[in-house]
């Protein structure tokens, strides 16, 4: 079974990020990590190609840079190789942008099944992994906190508010995956060493018959046209227990309807 | 720093914040650790036996792996573990490594290194702690058999330990002569812990006094050559004193983090108390120390891989890093006044389990001996 998942490579969200004042961008100069919501698919791709007894983990990103520091996370986790596009022209690409690039990415692996987080923790936008799948005419199946795979076929359980819905479609397929599903593994110290021999293929847009007018800040058809600061919080009622503490959150829980 | 060794720490830093820290309060309630399932499951991500050979399940790593693992281990909730590790990894093992045979290594160190052996090492006694040469443990050969009689005290992980790297007496020579390092499964007959030990700090971790009454254990147990006991410690000792300084330079880092960070938010008279120059000043002087330490370690951490004799600079390592950490301990508690001398701070815990620095694994007062000594301080 061949398996491919995108994964984005973000700034560490330990520290404080900065946006580029003239675009509206985040600054991304300094080194680039594997951003948490993908680990989640790069397990459950190990997983199924583990249950498949075979197969191989193929992971997609784009990145400026030639940044691999967050494939490499990724690699040393057991996934078997990697496909990078990087290239300058990419700077300010929208989410439709990034989905062309990375569906064209996705097309020379030839996965059965492509997985991808709901959502990157940098740019929240939640559209590429379907978009993605607009682009290459598959199946797209979204939300997955289970995916079986036999014959040719997707077994899913897809969370939704109240429980969740048994899905079923044939692969190819792309698949996002809920943040927190699976336990992503630790990297081994064997994984570790492993990963930086394992194969980064790095093309730019023009292996992938891109035209540098369809992406980038000239292809983007999103644009942040400002950017301002949340509402500070408002102070909270202090109250103090005077033994009759417990009675006073019960009317204000009673008050919002909880209780 | 290559890119592994930063991958190394970064997944060791992940490791400890997601799967130690959380269970380190029931630790500490339970005075105990169940080692033998933390070590098996370090042991899944290769972070047992980082330097030994792979052939009995080590990793074929260079030091400075060992040098970032202690560090991040450092930055642990508590110093019980930080400590057990190193017992099960620098302390217990390394002469078995060194010295043992390929048969010994299969059976002790290959399982310790899998995490399904706990292992201790034995040297201090009731009336000798620092002052090796007067150990009085004693083990008469009987036939293929070692008769072993004696005690040990404050033997780290020893009430849940498989086995022992215990340095006992195997001749009448005395003084620095006639010891040797032997193997004590602690299944054996006539071995038994006398005494869990209440301590001030490091709760969590199991040190007992040990006896040994007519306890059995084959000869073929021995480490590398009869007599040669004490020798063999003395290079097990070094590596002891290095584990103990890396892991001050990430608990000490971690402190000041914290402080700071509390600081930052608690206000006094209007402003945080960060903003107090006298305060910024002190901070910024143990910061300047402790990078002092971080960076003499890696230095030594590179004459380690070169194969140099690093004995004297493990010593003066150990030596700083005790009183440093002693330093940050005091400093970091001071501001933070009285909710620092709270069990539900993380203050109070740190000064009780770094305090033990300066005295386990040789005291300050013993590594100043040995520094005098070897740099010809002395009439």
């Amino acid at each position: 079974m061949k398996v491919a998942v995108c994964v984005k490579q973000i700034p560490d969200p330990a520290v404080p990020g900065e946006l580029d004042p003239s675009t509206n961008t985040l600054n991304r100069d300094d080194k680039l990590i594997l951003d948490e919501s993908d680990s989640f698919g790069v397990e459950l791709a190990l997983q199924l190609v583990e249950a498949a007894g075979g197969g191989s983990v193929t992971l997609v990103s784009m990145a400026p840079r030639s940044e691999v520091s967050g494939l490499r996370t990724a690699l040393a986790m057991g996934a078997d190789d990697a496909v990078l596009v990087s290239d300058d022209a990419l700077a300010g690409t929208d989410a439709l942008g990034t989905a062309k690039v990375l569906g064209a990415a996705l097309g020379r692996v030839e996965p059965d099944l492509i997985l991808a987080g709901v959502e990157s923790s940098d740019g929240y936008t939640g559209t590429v992994p379907e978009q993605i799948a607009g682009v290459m005419g598959i199946a797209s199946v979204t939300f997955a906190k289970k995916i079986e795979a036999s014959d040719g076929m997707l077994s899913i359980q897809r969370q939704t508010d109240d429980g969740y819905d048994e899905v079923t479609c044939p692969m190819p397929a792309l698949v996002s995956v809920t943040g927190g599903v699976v336990e992503p593994r630790y990297p081994s110290f064997k994984g570790i060493m492993a990963a930086k021999k394992k194969p980064v293929d790095q093309v730019g847009i023009a292996d992938l018959g891109i035209d540098a007018s369809a992406v980038g800040f000239a292809g983007s058809r999103q644009e942040t046209v400002a950017v301002v600061d949340a509402e500070a919080r408002e102070a909270g009622e202090i109250v103090i227990d005077e033994g009759e503490g417990f009675q006073r959150i019960a009317d204000f829980l009673a008050e919002l309807k909880v209780i | 720093m290559s890119e592994e060794h930063e991958a190394f720490r970064a997944m060791v830093r992940d490791y400890v914040e997601r799967e130690i820290n959380p269970r380190i309060p029931q630790w500490e309630e339970a005075e105990m650790m169940p080692l033998h399932e933390i070590f098996s499951d370090m042991a899944r991500l290769g972070m047992l036996g980082l330097e030994y050979e792979t052939e009995f399940g080590g990793q074929g790593a260079d030091h400075m792996f060992t040098v970032i693992l202690a560090e991040e281990f450092g930055r642990c909730d508590h110093g019980s573990l930080p400590m057990a590790l190193g017992v099960q990894v620098d302390m217990a093992t390394p002469s078995l490594a060194q010295f043992g045979t390929a048969e010994q290594k299969e059976r002790y160190l290959a399982p310790a290194l899998r995490g399904e052996m706990v292992a201790s090492i034995a040297v201090s006694e009731p009336d000798h702690g620092s002052d090796v040469a007067g150990i009085r443990t004693k083990a008469v050969r009987d036939g293929d058999e070692w008769v072993i009689n004696g005690s040990k005290m404050w033997i780290t992980n020893s009430v849940q330990a498989d086995w022992l790297c215990l340095l006992v007496r195997t001749s009448d020579e005395g003084g620095y002569q006639g010891m040797s390092q032997i193997i004590v499964p602690t299944s054996s007959p006539g071995f038994s812990v006398s005494k869990k030990l209440d301590k001030l700090g490091m709760r969590a971790s199991d040190t007992a006094l040990l006896s040994f009454d007519d306890c059995r254990v084959p000869v073929g147990n021995t480490i590398g050559e009869i007599g040669k006991g004490f020798q063999q410690q003395m290079a097990q000792f070094v590596v002891e004193r290095l584990w103990a300084a890396y892991t001050a330079v990430g608990a000490g880092e971690r402190a000041l983090e914290r402080t700071a960070e509390y600081l930052r938010e608690r206000k006094v008279f209007g402003e945080p108390l960060l903003a107090k120059q006298y305060i910024q000043f002190s901070l910024a002087e143990l910061s300047a120390d402790l990078d002092l330490l971080r960076e003499y370690c890696r230095s030594i951490a590179g004459r380690h891989d070169a194969g140099e004799d690093t004995t004297r600079q493990a010593t003066i390592a150990k030596l700083k890093a005790g009183r440093l950490l002693r330093q940050i301990a005091d400093v970091c508690l001071q501001y933070h006044g009285g909710i620092g001398y709270v069990e539900e701070t993380w203050t109070a815990r740190f000064l009780r389990d770094n305090r033990i620095i300066s005295i386990g694994g040789g005291a300050d007062e013993v590594m100043l001996q040995v520094l005098a000594r070897m740099d010809g301080f002395t009439a």
